[in-house]
């Protein structure tokens, strides 16, 4: 994964009208706009811009269906985000954890000299 | 646009004047963040940690002892860390009585800059809060799918 497709992927699903449109998706699957403009707080307009942006970053795909363009998610490349976030929040929970043992032993023993 | 944030928090046994040495002298933060780092607490001072033998800049933005404690990080060699090129790192100690602290900690920026390899190492994770949830959602129902 290059840093420019990375750029993207994480501007994609750092706004929060974007991640309804896109929950709505992995909920839902193989929907129309109009559809997706039925169920949200925004405009038709609106939602066909946040698709254009997901579908950039490759965070979804169309496909036509008769007359309709019906949208659904790159199950792939989100699972790439989701575990990307999962790692970083983990490597917090390992840091956090050790100045957990490290403050609670240094107070341990200014305790104990008491 | 909402940043994506990560947030994560523990409560410690000890009283915040302990938790807040351990967080922001270097010497201790050499225990439980990079293998080497050189770093002044105070706002503006600009650092360097080191994780073997990759490493990079680090300059420190808010210092309110005992309780706020913020640094940029990631930015590229050379140039300033700004909103845009570099994570911001917050770390907020709130006292629960005389022994006992609440030590919470906040990465913000990471929907704006490009994504460090070094920081994809791979580790399970079960208590996402806040964008964990929509994590969570989408990794259970992507889960079902695959296995479907």
């Amino acid at each position: 994964m290059t840093a420019q497709t990375d750029d993207e992927l994480w501007s994609a699903i750092g706004d929060p009208s974007r991640r309804r449109v896109l929950d709505l998706l992995v909920s839902n699957g193989g929907v129309s706009a109009s559809w997706l403009a039925g169920r949200v707080p925004f405009s038709r307009q609106m939602v066909s811009k946040h698709l254009v942006v997901l579908e950039q970053a490759g965070l979804i795909r169309r496909r036509k269906q008769g007359r309709e363009v019906l949208y659904e998610v790159e199950a792939g490349r989100l699972d790439q985000a989701t575990r990307a976030m999962a790692d970083l929040a983990a490597q917090w929970d390992g840091r956090l954890a050790a100045i957990k043992r490290l403050a609670e032993a240094a107070h341990d023993e200014a305790k104990n000299k008491h | 646009m909402a940043d994506l944030v990560i947030e994560r928090e523990v409560l410690i046994e000890a009283p915040v004047q302990v938790v807040w040495r351990t967080v922001t002298e270097p010497d201790q933060m050499s225990l439980w963040f990079a293998d080497r780092v050189e770093l002044a607490i105070e706002p503006g001072a600009h650092g360097y940690m080191g994780f073997g033998d990759q490493g990079g800049p680090v300059v420190v933005e808010t210092v309110e002892p005992p309780t706020r404690f913020s640094f940029r990080w990631n930015h590229p060699r050379g140039e300033e860390p700004v909103t845009g090129n570099s994570m911001l790192v917050e770390f907020t100690l709130t006292p629960e009585g005389d022994d006992r602290t609440r030590l919470r900690v906040t990465e913000s920026g990471h929907e704006l800059r490009e994504w460090p390899d070094a920081e994809k190492q791979r580790y399970a994770d079960e208590h996402q809060q806040g964008w964990g949830e929509f994590l969570d959602r989408l990794a259970s129902v992507l889960g079902a799918r695959r296995s479907g």
